[in-house]
């Protein structure tokens, strides 16, 4: 469905995107994660035919991105992370403006608009200003409008930027609807748990590079190899520290902050890992609570990035 | 043109939905009724008779037609230069780029908007223009070209603004760009044409002047206002040919010129509205 082959972009001396290459199949929820200026803004302006590449290719459906903008036009629904909307404009019109700019008839509009209100909960605001509507309400009308044609892509560029909790939650609802109805979707986000919970497949850029791609489960699996593990001690904690430090596989030793604990960094098997606890139960440790930290999407990315950039 | 451009109807829909607009209009004709009338009852008290000679309304119509010029030239650039850069700076354009409208439907659209706003404005006024014919001594033939090429120009400096709005990216520059344009050729061509003839005169001082002056034939044919002097005054065109002894009428060349500059114009707007997506960058 979306092939991307070896994209490049520069500004000058700058790399903003660095040899991109990666292939997603239809009805696929791919989320983009990376840090600001990362290069993911940049992929998806290229991808909905704003910005030329230095050199590779995109193709959508086989479509060339280079080749025929016009047709990626008609594939595609783009949401940009800013943009702004028109005053003295009802959210009806503005929905009808786009949906003649996409050439659809004005019946089918008449018909088309109300469904699409209601898939973003805005049928009561349907009479409202556009430039009088909360940023979530913007938002989601701005999700409606990128639908308006009924694109087989749908490129979302930070969709969740900016809104409060419940309008977060309202736009994951209507992104999870989005996914059942089979779009392509292409998602980019700074909140990475959101993000695994509606995505398939999950790409890390950093620097304009593609450092990891693959599903939640697999990217996650490449930081399984070293975990951090937390001990809370009733007392003792010097000593607990020393017992540790003469431990295989174990670095990174720090006491925690309330001076209650420690927390390292542990490489072994969980073999190992059960032999190390029963050893410091049998040692006598003061331990109240021994504790794995599960590693959530914020913890693959700061680490992945890290290693990047080393 | 595509009349199913929903850019245009969208931008006209706006321009009307706010007072704007009809302050405008009404702001326009005010300003036309008080200057008309007030020339009729001043010149019919002045002179001390009951009536308005044909002479006289020749005058009120020479007048009007500049001030419609003016209004032209200076509205012009206001309503057309930020039409694209404004879209750029309320992030509303990156939206409008992807959407399946061709470049040429969208600065059609853009440019349509304005030009059809200050047509009104024209047309609306047109019933006070029209009083001139009341007293006669004006051809309506004299009337039909001074709002012909008052079209062409409005085209023309039209074009001019809407080119540089898609070329720059702020309003402010653009509008600046385009006034500047629109000064170079309403009020500069006027000097340099002055400077082009004198200086040939200075040359041959004591000989007749036999050799053609093509620049200096160009930079009058280029001028609204000296284009206008010749519609008013036949002579003025007759004298303009003496000086620089090339035998073309002036409203060809302000025709042909200002024709190719819209055309011109247009095309790098419409070039450049989007990314080149075929030319790797």
């Amino acid at each position: 469905m979306i092939e991307i082959k070896g994209l490049t972009k520069k500004y000058g001396q700058f790399t903003a995107l660095d040899n991109l290459n990666l292939t997603l199949n239809e009805g696929t929820v791919f989320g983009f994660v990376g840090a600001n200026g990362a290069g993911k803004s940049t992929t998806f302006l290229i991808i909905s035919t704003l910005l030329q590449p230095t050199s590779g290719e995109v193709f959508i459906n086989g479509v060339s991105v280079r080749e025929k903008p016009s047709e990626i036009r008609k594939l595609i629904g783009y949401m940009p992370d800013f943009f702004g909307v028109y005053d003295q404009l009802k959210a009806e019109e503005y929905l009808d403006f786009y949906g003649a700019s996409y050439g659809i008839p004005e019946e089918e509009r008449k018909k088309l608009i109300p469904q699409l209100l209601e898939l973003v909960n805005l049928s009561h605001k349907r009479d409202s200003y556009v430039d009088l509507l909360s940023r979530g309400m913007k938002q989601r009308l701005c999700l409606a409008r990128s639908l308006i044609h009924d694109p087989k892509v749908l490129i979302l560029d930070e969709p969740a930027s900016g809104l409060d909790p419940r309008a977060r939650v309202e736009m994951r609802d209507i992104l999870k609807t989005l996914k059942g109805m089979g779009k392509t979707i292409l998602i980019s986000s700074h909140i990475l748990p959101e993000l695994a919970e509606m995505c398939d497949e999950i790409g890390v850029i950093d620097n304009g590079k593609l450092i990891a791609h693959g599903s939640v489960a697999e990217i996650q699996k490449k930081l399984q190899g070293e975990k951090v593990i937390t001990v809370r001690l009733l007392d003792r904690v010097d000593e607990t520290i020393a017992f540790f430090e003469e431990q295989p596989y174990v670095s990174s030793i720090e006491k925690l902050d309330g001076g209650d604990g420690i927390s390292f960094m542990y490489r072994g098997t969980e073999e190992e890992q059960l032999g190390m606890l029963k050893e410091a139960m049998l040692a006598d440790m003061p331990i109240v609570s021994f504790m794995e930290h599960v590693t959530n999407l914020e913890d693959v990315f700061m680490e992945i990035t890290k290693g990047a950039e080393a | 043109m595509n009349f199913n451009n929903p850019v245009l109807f969208k931008e006209l829909k706006l321009r009307f939905r706010s007072f704007k607009g009809f302050n405008g209009i009404l702001f326009f004709l005010l300003a036309m009724c008080i200057f008309v009338f007030g020339y009729i009852f001043l010149t019919v008290n002045i002179s001390g008779t009951s009536y308005f000679r044909p002479s006289q309304s020749f005058v009120l119509f020479a007048f009007l037609s500049y001030i419609q010029l003016g209004l032209v030239l200076f509205t012009a650039p206001g309503l057309t230069a930020g039409s694209i850069s404004s879209e750029r700076e309320k992030q509303t354009l990156p939206i409008l780029l992807t959407t399946s409208q061709s470049s040429f439907q969208i600065i059609s659209g853009k440019m349509l908007s304005s030009v059809a706003f200050l047509l009104l404005l024209i047309v609306a006024g047109l019933p006070v223009y029209s009083l001139v014919f009341l007293f006669g001594g004006i051809s309506p033939w004299s009337f039909v070209k001074v709002f012909f090429f008052l079209f062409v120009t409005l085209l023309a400096i039209g074009s001019i603004g809407v080119m540089f709005s898609t070329l720059i990216r702020r309003t402010i520059v653009s509008m600046i760009v385009t006034y500047g344009t629109m000064l170079f050729l309403s009020v500069v061509t006027g000097f340099l044409f002055i400077i082009v003839i004198q200086m040939k005169a200075f040359n041959q001082m004591g000989t007749v002047i036999t050799t053609p002056s093509y620049l200096g034939q160009f930079l009058a044919s280029i001028n609204p206002a000296v284009l206008f002097a010749t519609f008013l005054s036949p002579d003025m065109g007759y004298g303009i040919s003496e000086l620089t002894k090339v035998d073309f009428p002036i409203w060809a060349g302000y025709l042909i010129f200002y024709g190719l500059l819209t055309v011109g114009a247009l095309f790098i707007a419409v070039k450049r509205l989007r990314v080149n997506m075929k030319r790797l960058k």
